[in-house]
């Protein structure tokens, strides 16, 4: 990120700005303060009681998503690609989405686990369980120091602070509203973020596509730039997969990025799958991740539309800049596609909506970093101390531990965020971080879920030798033995960490003993009695707008259609 | 979470008047400021404000003519309130109803 400074990106912020910043921050406080007299247990603070109405948590789904990656990143990817990008959300996201709320939330739900870890447990016993919940804990706490340094990187930029003090404050904000109301705080605010991030984003479009004569003048320009016009269409983005072959790419997007990746990513990564455990009945639980498709397929048009007038728009990538970029070289200008998003800020927004759009840009910095820390605490506390260390103490005892652990899990976060500073390229670290510990645990929840016969023994092998796989492709690429283009190390890495795992698993239960089919209903598909796996369709849940798989349906015709269309 | 238990009757004692049906009966009460809808309306109908005061007094022909002519402030001013109304009218139309306090989990 040091590159950053290079290029003029100091925002021009004036008190009212500022204001409306505060004003911000205070309501998010607020909230915390306010959701704190609602918590009286473990249960309130770790999984909001599991009270709260599917639109909130279908919401703080997509949001606890929305942060630094997806803001800077695909508008970043946007400005270079254009258009493919969008495979990132129609692909990469919505499918496997809609695959969670209709096939894995009623077991997710149905079996009242209050972790993703603790459904391990269930299924495949404590040594699986000790395995996927250490890793867990040990990604959140790096990833929150990614998150909250990526944070301090972006004020120091727009506004000047030093990065220690913006870590400092940062980290002092979320602390205070997730220790204060825990995951209700959380999502409270995640909600709120995702309004402010719209609210920043979507004049800012508008009114870029107006600047460069509509969509029809963005085309124009975006095909006649360096990328040319392959870019202003989704298909099939040659350019973003690195194939040079269409066929080769349309495959390489839909296996590759579609269904390891994503699938692994959204089913089994507890940040999102605990907003959904948050719902108020199983059919809310279902329709969260559903809920949240429909905001997440619109989504590209706010950020990666941006990033793309941006690319054609801004003086510092006209002319030999972008052609030098894309080539992989530094531009003249000194500016790089991950400033994409802050120049179109600083060249369109006045005073009172620059205010605006710095507030949703540290907004979701913040959710991403609360995100992480609300699903730390809970597996930590339930997971590890509860199962392992100190067994049998009253609820309150948890609950008070919950919040002593969110608070060294700030400060740690403020340790590792120090460490993330000294990464060069931190995107490629976090996402290669994602295939080591998502593609396994993917492939073993899937299998566990589908398969009775597979055995307790072979959950943990599976997931230590898909992970092993994924490090030795890791250590291949990085070493240069294995060469391959763009993101492909991660996608190879991915594969390869759920071939291994499945044929590990199966080997390993061939010479195991199974557990006794009365202890795996709830988590085994053909154990569980139909009924308990179909949400209610009476009270709060009637109506075909609350019917789960018919809103999947829904989302899924409305992401073919826009797919057709760009 | 599929049928009511057979042993809940359809009402309790004391229960909402005017209230929803529910799948399980419960005791609920209305919930005060604390309604996240509440919250959205009142931050993005300030924002709204604030811009619109500032499209309308304070935004200056040099940072207008930047935008491509188009007055960003007045526009998502009136955007946002627009938003916030619709919020607020939400929360008016169809108020939480949360569980009285000791209310348990229904029952699976």
């Amino acid at each position: 990120m040091t590159v950053l400074a290079d290029a003029n990106l100091r925002l021009d912020a004036n008190a009212v700005d500022y204001v409306l910043l505060a004003l911000y921050f205070a309501l998010v406080i607020g909230i915390g303060y306010l959701a704190r007299r609602r918590v009286s247990t473990s249960l309130d603070f770790f999984l909001s009681g599991r009270s709260l109405p599917a639109w909130v948590t279908g919401l703080a789904f997509i949001s606890a998503n929305l942060g630094a990656i997806e803001v800077m990143g695909m508008s970043a990817n946007g400005a270079e690609y254009g258009m493919p990008t969008a495979h990132y959300f129609w692909v990469g996201a919505v499918p496997a989405m809609l695959f969670l709320g209709v096939v894995m939330m009623p077991f997710y739900y149905g079996s009242k686990v209050r972790s993703v870890p603790e459904f391990m447990l269930r299924r495949f016993g404590p040594a699986t369980h000790l395995v996927n919940g250490i890793s867990f804990a040990t990604a959140q706490v790096l990833i929150a120091g990614a998150n909250l340094f990526l944070l301090a990187s972006v004020v120091n930029l727009l506004l000047g602070w030093p990065i220690w003090v913006s870590v400092i404050v940062a980290a002092a904000i979320v602390l205070t509203y997730t220790a204060l109301g825990g995951l209700s705080a959380a999502i409270y605010n995640e909600v709120l973020q995702f309004m402010v991030i719209v609210a920043a984003l979507l004049p800012l479009t508008i009114v870029g596509l107006y600047k460069v004569g509509g969509w029809q003048g963005l085309v124009d320009k975006v095909s006649g730039g360096p990328g040319g016009a392959e870019q202003a269409t989704s298909w099939p983005g040659n350019q973003l997969t690195g194939f040079d072959n269409d066929f080769l790419s349309v495959i390489g997007l839909v296996f590759g990025l579609g269904f390891v990746l994503s699938f692994g990513y959204w089913t089994t990564n507890f940040v999102e799958v605990q907003r959904a455990m948050a719902a108020k009945s199983m059919s809310a639980a279902m329709r969260t991740p559903i809920i949240g498709a429909f905001p997440k397929m619109f989504v590209p048009f706010i950020v990666i539309i941006p990033g793309m007038i941006a690319g054609v728009a801004v003086a510092e990538f006209a002319g030999e800049n972008k052609e030098a970029l894309m080539s992989g070289g530094a531009a003249p200008s000194g500016a790089t596609f991950n400033n994409a998003l802050l120049l179109l800020m600083r060249d369109l927004l006045p005073n009172g909506m620059l205010g605006i759009a710095i507030t949703g840009l540290l907004a979701s910095f913040m959710a991403g970093m609360a995100a992480n820390l609300s699903s730390f605490n809970t597996v930590f506390t339930y997971d590890i101390w509860q199962t392992y260390v100190r067994k049998d103490r009253p609820d309150d005892y948890y609950l008070r531990f919950g919040r002593i652990v969110t608070v060294i899990a700030t400060v740690l976060a403020i340790g590792t965020a120090f460490i993330a500073s000294s990464y060069t390229n931190l995107m490629d670290y976090l996402q290669q971080l994602f295939s080591f510990f998502n593609a396994p645990l993917f492939a073993t929840f899937i299998l566990g879920l589908f398969w009775r016969r597979m055995t307790a023994a072979a959950g943990w092998t599976g997931l230590v030798s898909g992970t092993l796989a994924a490090i030795i492709v890791f250590i291949l690429t990085e070493s240069g033995v294995w060469t391959l283009p763009g993101q492909g190390g991660a996608f190879v890495g991915a594969g390869a960490a759920f071939v291994v795992d499945i044929a590990v698993s199966v080997a390993v239960t061939y010479r195991t003993a199974p557990k006794p089919a009365e202890q795996l209903s709830g988590l085994v598909y053909s154990l569980t009695p139909k009924a308990d796996r179909t949400p209610s369709r009476t009270g709060e849940d009637a109506g075909w707008y609350r019917n789960p798989t018919l809103l999947a349906g829904i989302a899924l015709v409305l992401t073919i259609v826009l797919n057709i269309i760009f | 979470m599929t049928s009511t238990p057979p042993e809940t009757p359809a009402g309790t004692p004391g229960g909402t008047p005017g209230g929803t049906p529910h799948e399980t009966p419960r005791r609920t009460r209305r919930a005060g400021a604390f309604d996240i809808r509440l919250v959205i309306a009142l931050l993005l109908g300030v924002y709204g404000l604030v811009l619109i005061v500032l499209g309308l007094g304070f935004t200056t022909d040099d940072e207008i003519d930047r935008a491509a002519g188009v007055n960003i402030n007045l526009w998502a001013g009136l955007g946002m309130l627009i938003a916030a109304v619709l919020f607020a009218l939400w929360t008016w139309v169809r108020p939480l109803r949360v569980p009285e306090e000791g209310g348990d989990e229904p029952a699976e």
